[in-house]
């Protein structure tokens, strides 16, 4: 055993398998930063362990030279929950879809989020179905043409960070393909949360949903319509950086820079981030990227232990024989 | 008055059946197992029978919320909890209505009156009040009091309301039968004064009612002439304790983890009749027992499948609409190789069905109910003390063999209680399970399958041997992704022979009785006691009767054919239409008599006898 903090390179996170996803697809981008991030946190990689459920961003652990696990459709928050709270040490990932992570796979995201157990979520969010060619999926805006619904989705979509708020995540951030500095820092902020983190990263599907986001990510307009959550820095955006953000008891205004509001992520409600995201849902500010939440909650995993040591040190550690002959037992012959 | 009672009869039973009926409100499976703990202190041998309905408090007095108890406690050696009770203990007119008709002619019957008001007798669809029938007398040893009245009595002094007062009317009613069967009511004594030590009042309720019951049936006319004991049974030498099945299970499992070395973990969700072992499990915090009380089924399993993954002994308990719910995880479970015991304590299906009913209706479900190729082994559990070593084996199996193992037990044998025959430490073989080490890292594979086709159990942490698992097909030695046609054909047949290679590893099969002859009963699972009770009976009068029962229902034993084949007829009783016979025929091209019953309740003895006997006539 060393004690050493480990030193890597990208390329020790990657594996021998070809990745195989569409050429352009956001996903390299995305493996390209966890990648970099992962080899520099100082984890020992025999550590690291890759999660997934189904779809196109769910072959991701192939792609990792880290301990994997790639499951079945919708599972991955369960089977990274059982690794997590097997194993408290682990450093858990689950890589997961807006289909696999919010609609088959729902009932486990939320869970996972209330429980606060201390998995890291990459939820790689184009607003399509890709591996099953490009059906609407629930974070597909209403009315949305697909090869399921011709005459337009009339299904609403969710907002995944409103769910994750409304979960109690305790850890909330949105981060965007095309913006791999930022994606970076997000995902070492994530990992250096304790307990849960939510991750949504705004990606791109070349194939079945080109140019979706192109209205927020674009470098010509990108400036104007994000604005990023950064806990500590100004509500501030535009080309100029001379726009700002302002919280009112009513309302959020959009203001000149020097009156903008400092970010706080901590807030015991999270009361301003529900805010931004109903605001940005009806388009009335720029995109909020950045992190919404991060708080301090008792965390699953380490509690599950805490509890057994616990209850070691009250009642003995149990053995064989005290399990076979503690309570009421009778003797014959 | 205690003078007097020296100077009553004492009449020695060997073995007698005892039902409590009442509102699933009454307290009936408290009574009965308290009676049931008392007879096991006191060393009978002892089966029970748990039967309630589903509603947790259905409307007092109804018809579908009678809850029963059976508990057949004998001086000798006994397999299953009785066909027809001796004693019946009737709390409502509703409750006397759904089982008079069990109770043995000469039978003793108490009944409480309190309960048969027209209120009552009108909820219990009657016209009249059939106590008034003067057959009752004619028929049984017929007891009618007033148990409410009784016991208002009784608890007037002890401070608390007359409605918690009124609760405490099982205990009289258990009173009485301790003073009538002449035994101590030290057990439930001192669990009483345990469970309300911080509610003084209320201990004083239950305990003066107990202790009234004595007193009433002590002056009761019918027991002047005498009342009855039942001698401690001949049971072979050891410590034993009184253990349900889901009890068991849980027992088993942890020691199984004992003796792997390895950490158990359960992912479960709660479900009737399994929810038991979820909550035994829990309690064992100081064996390092990890219980994660999942979001749902799949949840459950896919949780345990991580633990595995993460090297922890993992296991999910459920009961048959849970196990639909799993499947797609199982077959996980078997593309991932990796250990993994599902327990299915089954019940009346299909869908929700009777979730309070026991029936053996899942085997072929458990055997073949995957997608693709999936095979999985399935060991079954034959009585409540049985599933402690069949859920060690279950695990054993699971980790030494890298698959999931179905453990299938049923609500008669989950609820169900009897002695269990301690083992001493010793008697349990270890079977530690390793792991690769990063010393194994150079050219480490991991699907590299040894001779019996199992892969190595590498473990997150350990430097050297990172891969990844998962549910898509795998080469065979490196394990990457692989579409290759030949590569699929080879994997499926790798994954098959493996796990009907474990066949290989069964000790011989033990017939009971001639090893040829006229009849075979096989059976297996929770027909054991009932089917054994049934040969054993006929074998004393002479007849040319055998039983063979199974622990392995897949693979099968491949003894299996050779016995059946010496047999003129094998009949095989099963709580299913079938499953286990359309087995047989498919596996061993012979046909048997398949004895099927879905009632949601097992066998009797006495049925088993008439079916073995129409192929002897």
């Amino acid at each position: 055993m060393t004690t050493e903090t480990p030193t890597y390179k990208k390329k020790d996170f990657s594996s021998d398998q070809d990745v195989r996803w569409c050429p352009g697809c956001g996903d390299y981008a995305i493996l390209n930063s966890v990648q970099q991030v992962f080899a520099g946190l100082g984890v020992p990689k025999e550590n690291f362990v890759c999660v997934s459920g189904i779809g196109c961003s769910s072959r991701f652990p192939y792609y990792m030279d880290t301990y994997g696990f790639h499951g079945i459709h919708g599972r991955a928050a369960a089977i990274a929950s059982g690794v997590k709270s097997a194993r408290p040490e682990l450093d858990v990932w689950v890589f997961t879809g807006d289909g696999d992570g919010l609609s088959i796979g729902g009932n486990h995201t939320i869970h996972a989020m209330r429980r606060n157990i201390g998995i890291k979520t990459v939820l790689f969010n184009n607003r399509i179905y890709g591996l099953t060619k490009g059906q609407y999926s629930p974070t597909s805006e209403r009315g949305k043409k697909t090869i399921s619904s011709p005459y337009g989705s009339l299904d609403a979509p969710f907002n995944p960070i409103a769910l994750a708020l409304g979960s109690g995540a305790t850890f909330v951030a949105r981060t965007i393909d095309t913006q791999p500095k930022h994606m970076k820092m997000v995902l070492e902020a994530a990992h250096a949360h304790k307990g849960y983190a939510f991750v949504e990263v705004i990606q791109n599907c070349v194939i079945f949903n080109h140019n979706a986001f192109t209205h927020i990510t674009d470098k010509e307009v990108r400036d104007d319509r994000q604005v990023d959550l950064w806990p500590g820095k100004k509500l501030v955006f535009g080309k100029d950086g001379d726009m700002g953000i302002k919280f009112t008891p009513s309302d959020i205004e959009i203001v000149s820079a020097d009156e903008a509001d400092v970010w706080q992520a901590d807030g015991e409600t999270g009361a301003n981030a529900y805010r931004l995201c109903h605001k940005d849902e009806r388009g009335e500010i720029p995109v909020p990227i950045g992190i919404f939440r991060n708080v301090e909650r008792p965390v699953l995993d380490e509690d599950i232990h805490a509890q057994l040591s616990a209850q070691i040190e009250a009642q003995g550690e149990g053995t064989l024989e005290s399990l076979l002959n503690d309570g009421d037992t009778w003797v014959v012959g | 008055m205690s003078e007097q009672t020296q100077e009553r009869k004492l009449e020695s039973l060997e073995d007698v059946v005892i039902r409590f009926v009442g509102d699933s409100g009454d307290g009936m499976q408290l009574t009965g197992k308290q009676f049931t703990d008392t007879s096991a202190m006191l060393g009978n041998d002892l089966a029970t029978f748990p039967d309630y309905p589903s509603e947790i408090r259905a409307p007092t007095g109804t018809l579908y919320g009678v809850s029963g108890f059976q508990l057949r406690f004998a001086s000798r050696d006994i397999h299953s909890p009785g066909d027809l009770p001796d004693v019946m203990v009737a709390m409502n007119a509703a409750a006397f209505k759904m089982n008079i008709a069990d109770l043995k002619k000469g039978g003793i019957l108490i009944v409480n009156i309190g309960n048969f008001t027209e209120k009552d007798l009108a909820k219990a669809e009657y016209d009249s009040n059939p106590l008034d029938d003067p057959n009752l007398h004619e028929e049984y040893v017929f007891v009618p009091v007033d148990l409410n009245q009784l016991t208002l009595d009784a608890t007037a002094e002890s401070g608390v309301s007359k409605k918690d007062g009124l609760r405490c009317k099982n205990l009289l009613a258990l009173g009485m039968l301790y003073w009538i069967f002449s035994r101590s009511a030290e057990t439930t004594e001192k669990w009483l004064n345990k469970k309300f030590a911080k509610k003084p009042e209320v201990l004083a309720a239950n305990l003066a009612a107990l202790k009234a019951g004595s007193i009433v049936a002590e002056n009761l006319e019918v027991f002047q002439a005498g009342r009855y004991e039942v001698s401690k049974a001949t049971l072979p030498s050891g410590t034993y304790r009184n253990i349900m099945g889901n009890a068991a299970t849980a027992m088993g499992l942890v020691a199984a983890s004992h003796l792997s070395g390895k950490k158990l973990y359960l992912g479960s969700y709660p479900i009737t009749p399994a929810t038991d072992i979820l909550h035994a499990l829990a309690k064992y915090k100081n064996h390092d027992v990890v219980t994660f009380q999942a979001e749902d089924e799949i949840a459950g399993i896919c949780t345990a499948i991580g633990a595995s993954f993460a090297g922890m002994m993992a296991v999910t308990t459920t009961s048959g609409p849970g196990l639909a719910l799993k499947v797609e995880a199982m077959g996980l479970a078997v593309m991932a190789e990796l250990p993994l015991v599902i327990v299915n304590v089954q019940r009346g299906g299909p869908s929700t069905g009777m979730p309070t009913k026991t029936e053996q209706s899942d085997l072929m479900f458990a055997i073949f109910g995957r997608n693709g190729e999936a095979p999985i082994p399935v060991i079954a559990a034959q009585s409540p003390s049985d599933c402690f070593h069949a859920a060690i084996e279950a695990s054993r199996m699971a980790m030494t063999y890298m698959t999931p193992v179905i453990l299938l037990t049923d609500g008669y044998l989950g609820n169900g209680a009897e002695p269990f025959l301690v083992p001493d430490v010793s008697e349990l073989e270890p079977f530690p399970i390793t792991h690769p080490t990063s010393a194994d890292a150079e050219g480490f594979q991991a699907y590299y399958h040894d001779e019996r086709g199992v892969r190595p159990w590498a473990l997150p942490g350990t430097p050297g041997l990172e891969h990844r698992v998962g549910g898509l097909e795998k080469l065979d030695g490196s394990g990457v992704v692989s579409g290759d046609a030949d590569n699929h054909q080879h994997m499926v047949l790798l994954r098959e022979k493996k796990v009907m290679g474990i066949a290989d590893s069964y000790a011989p099969l033990k017939v009971h009785g001639g090893d040829s002859g006229k009849v075979l009963v096989l059976g297996w699972g929770s027909t054991y006691g009932a089917i054994h009770g049934a040969v054993g009976r006929l074998q004393r009068e002479g007849k040319d009767v055998s039983q063979l029962h199974l622990r392995n229902v897949w693979p099968l034993p491949k003894d299996l054919g050779d016995v059946i084949d010496r047999f003129d007829t094998v009949i095989i009783p099963e709580m299913n239409r079938g499953h286990l016979s359309r087995l047989i025929r498919m596996e061993f091209l012979k046909d048997v008599d398949s004895f099927s019953k879905v009632t949601g309740k097992p066998f009797t003895v006495s049925e088993i006898m008439a079916r073995v006997e129409g192929h002897l006539a």
